[in-house]
């Protein structure tokens, strides 16, 4: 029986290039065949909101104001080079321009290809969110347990 | 039916995402030729396809770098 091809990731930075190198690995391993997890938790948990860009989404006034300062897709800052916002516009530029996907289009590659997204339960609690915070494509909120379980025979990594 | 998709002018992982996309769209038996470049995709495309159960008929040059790689789903 041929063995089963198996990518999970563990999406923990909310960062656009770490984002990015997310849903490249995440878009190239599905398009090849693999079975593709992403699980995304603490700000990681940004690329996955309905809300792209700033809002006040959260449980209580403080969550709330994490949600608005976290923001989504949008305005996910770079690691480096941020420059207060305009890093990320000048690299989704470059890569317009280079004819490299941006984020949001590998995010939708995502979708299209089936990748199997995952919330993790523990962080929505602390940040406040709900599933209905996220997405549609989210299939599901997870804790540690079930993720080991789904990962179980293939490569994880943490990003 | 013959279906074509030229992936020379996109980077990794968007030669494979798109082929794979438009793989899945395609009917059973149809044909796709795959115009691509050599390097990454060549190596890679037709690999992945195999390996997925479709089937490489034809690898040819077209020019320069070019190339086109003819799968059948």
């Amino acid at each position: 029986m041929a063995e089963t091809k198996k990518l999970s990731l563990i999406a923990f930075s909310g960062e656009f290039d770490k984002l990015t190198a997310v849903f490249t690995l995440a878009t190239g391993a599905a398009a090849v065949g693999y079975e593709v997890n992403i699980f995304f938790t603490f700000w990681g948990l940004d690329a996955i909101k309905q809300k792209k860009g700033r809002s006040f989404v959260g449980g209580n006034w403080l969550t709330k104001m994490f949600g608005f300062m976290m923001g989504g897709l949008h305005v996910t800052p770079t690691s480096r080079f941020n420059f207060c916002g305009i890093g990320p516009k000048i690299f989704r530029s470059l890569m317009r321009k280079n004819n490299v996907a941006t984020l949001e289009e590998l995010v939708e590659a995502a979708t299209a290809l089936g990748v199997n997204l995952y919330a993790c339960e523990m962080a929505m609690h602390v940040l406040g969110l709900q599933q209905s915070d996220f997405i549609h494509e989210v299939k599901d909120t997870l804790g540690v347990a079930t993720f080991l379980e789904l990962s179980e025979g293939g490569r994880t990594m943490f990003i | 039916m013959t279906h074509t998709l030229d992936i020379t002018k996109e980077h990794c992982p968007m030669t494979f995402v798109k082929t794979k996309l438009k793989l899945a769209q395609i009917a059973e038996g149809d044909i796709l030729e795959v115009l691509l470049t050599d390097g990454e995709p060549l190596n890679n495309v037709p690999r992945s396809a195999t390996e997925q159960g479709f089937k490489v008929l034809d690898i040819s040059k077209v020019e320069g770098n070019i190339h086109k790689v003819t799968i059948q789903k």
